[in-house]
């Protein structure tokens, strides 16, 4: 196996400049290692006859001033890609072929990046584990009876595996971060707005946003500013100049002031986070930056307000599932009716229809002002405690999740416990912020574990900079054993 | 609040998916707990808090009221279950 794919995603940007690597060569290594590990399941989709013929055009006539020149990538299976299968992992879009590609995709494209494939993932992104996949669990290629974390846990997966330079996921309440912290892996949920909605399909509309997950910050900066940008097509589009995230990069952090919320001291929390936690906290201080102890009071009403709004939104954008327009339909039914009830319980899996029945209850006749207009309430209180603290410190330091990779199966029959996973990063997404999970050290098993970096709203330069100043004298290293080959 | 058999039935014809009565016990000994965690948010007094509408503090932008695309009807039917010329099919709904 060439040792090229192990290398971060800059370091083969750099190599395709040099000329020492073509970009179908490269193709054809990252094919080969995709088509031996079937096992690990993170691919849905893959479309090699497409990105052989893309990698060729590029060879013949490469442009190497942009961004990701000739590079191939692979996407969750969350962004719809013209002419390839979009299945959100589930059954309803098993055969959904979009007639139109995401701004974001698009985005990738035009900077010279090619589509490998498309990733698995949680159904409709609900999940913390991708175990509610139409399409069968992945595996997390740190150890094999492990889940990669979810809802991106596909992008994740294949990311740490090799089998893609760099990804990109969505996270609506840490479906980036918690793969991420899952797989040693460094991922971003930017700001509401920064990176366009549209053409992905939609979860929970105030909550979605796109990010990259890579092997390193650098890489991170690089795709984030390939990926982001303002676009007509979404309303919540935010409309600013372009960054160049990766240009800007540095690693000094002298006088920044990094908050510790106390309220991220949660029960039962393992040692080793507190432990990795206070790492963190020594590592940033001895590169000059002042730690600050802050107080985000309503920490702990984050996921019952979010586990209100997201079904809300959910059972609301998932309206449009009814076997007509597109998307499976069921053979069953003696009327309109009928038919849409069981298009819709043969389409949707357990989660996803937990979830929209949830949305349904919260926003129905007599209970709207008692479960939503109270969790839109909530999250104001959320977002003021962020709000009150930004005035007083540049960026907040916590772990990215209150454990490390768990058994598949372990967590399938409770809910709650498998909704507890996102403790840490459901607050960012209710206050619309930006966030990092940058990997922190291992556990005693050897799993990976995170630490999590929340800015500013559109200050993702600054918590890129503390990232990468961490990541530089953290000294993290993955081991991954390629033992499913 | 403790969801039961009847109110599952009720919110999933609302829903329009079809729960089968096995299905049902389970639902509802889920979506149960799942309130009883949701309910934690009354502890909270938000008698004087403005609910959080949008988190951008800007207005969302309107577009101009005119057609940007078009002429697309064969792409958009390509996905459709069933159809017939450029017609979506669905059940008959007047006898």
């Amino acid at each position: 196996m060439s040792e090229i794919i192990k290398k971060n995603l800059s370091e083969i940007i750099d190599l395709i400049k040099k000329k020492e690597i073509k970009s179908e060569e490269l193709a054809n290594l990252y094919i080969d290692k995709i088509n031996k590990s079937k096992k690990l399941n993170s691919y849905i989709t893959t479309c090699f006859e497409h990105t052989i013929k893309k990698s060729k055009e590029f060879d013949e006539k490469p442009n190497f001033n942009s961004l990701l020149p000739g590079v191939p990538l692979a996407v969750k299976d969350l962004f719809c890609t013209n002419g390839f299968k979009t299945t959100a992992g589930s059954k309803m879009l098993e055969n959904f072929i979009p007639k139109y590609e995401s701004t974001v995709t698009e985005n990738l494209w035009k900077e010279g990046a090619i589509l490998l494939g498309k990733l698995n993932c949680d159904e409709y992104a609900m999940g913390s584990s991708n175990e509610t996949s139409y399409f069968g669990n992945v595996i997390n290629p740190i150890a094999k009876d492990t889940v990669p974390g979810g809802s991106s846990g596909g992008s994740a997966s294949a990311l740490v595996a090799d089998l893609t330079p760099a990804t990109i996921g969505t996270d609506t309440g840490g479906s980036i971060r918690q793969p991420a912290s899952f797989t040693g892996t460094v991922g971003l949920k930017p700001t509401y707005g920064l990176c366009s909605r549209w053409g992905i399909v939609a979860f929970a509309s105030s909550l979605d946003q796109a990010g990259p997950m890579t092997k390193s910050v650098k890489d991170c900066s690089i795709m984030l500013e390939a990926m982001a940008g303002f676009d007509n097509k979404d309303s919540t589009s935010i409309e600013k100049k372009k960054e160049n995230y990766s240009k800007n990069l540095k690693t000094d952090i002298k006088g920044l002031k990094i908050g510790i919320p106390k309220e991220y001291r949660v029960e039962n929390m393992p040692k080793e986070i507190d432990e990795l936690w206070n790492k963190g906290k020594s590592i940033l201080k001895d590169l000059g930056a002042d730690i600050i102890d802050i107080s985000l009071p309503h920490t702990k009403y984050a996921l019952p307000t979010y586990y209100i709004v997201a079904p809300a939104e959910a059972s609301s954008n998932l309206a449009r599932y009814d076997g007509v327009k597109y998307g499976y339909r069921s053979s069953k039914g003696n009327d309109l009716i009928e038919m849409y009830e069981n298009t819709r319980s043969e389409g949707f899996g357990d989660e996803v229809k937990r979830r929209i029945l949830i949305g349904t209850y919260v926003l129905s006749s007599g209970y709207y002002d008692a479960y939503y207009l109270k969790a839109q309430k909530v999250r104001q209180l959320i977002k003021k405690d962020f709000d009150e603290n930004f005035g007083k410190v540049d960026a907040i330091l916590t772990p990215s999740t209150p454990s490390s990779a768990f058994k598949i199966g372990e967590k399938t029959n409770d809910p709650i416990s498998m909704y507890l996973n996102d403790i840490f990063t459901v607050p960012v997404n209710l206050a619309g912020l930006p966030a990092i999970s940058v990997p922190a050290g291992l556990d005693k098993k050897g799993y990976p574990l995170g630490l999590q970096l929340i800015g500013k709203t559109l200050d993702e330069q600054n918590i890129l900079n503390v990232a990468y100043a961490f990541e530089k004298n953290c000294n993290f290293k993955n081991e991954i054993k390629n033992w499913w080959l | 609040m403790s969801i039961d058999k009847d109110k599952i039935k009720h919110i999933s014809k609302l829903a329009r998916i079809s729960i089968d009565s096995k299905k049902s016990d389970t639902l509802a000994k889920d979506l149960t707990s799942i309130f009883k965690f949701i309910e934690q948010l009354n502890e909270l007094n938000t008698d004087k808090v403005e609910p959080l509408s949008s988190i951008l503090n800007t207005p969302l932008r309107a577009r101009e009221d005119k057609i940007n695309d078009g002429k697309i009807r064969e792409k958009i039917l390509e996905n459709s279950p069933k159809k017939n010329e450029e017609f979506f099919v669905v059940p008959k709904v007047i006898e």
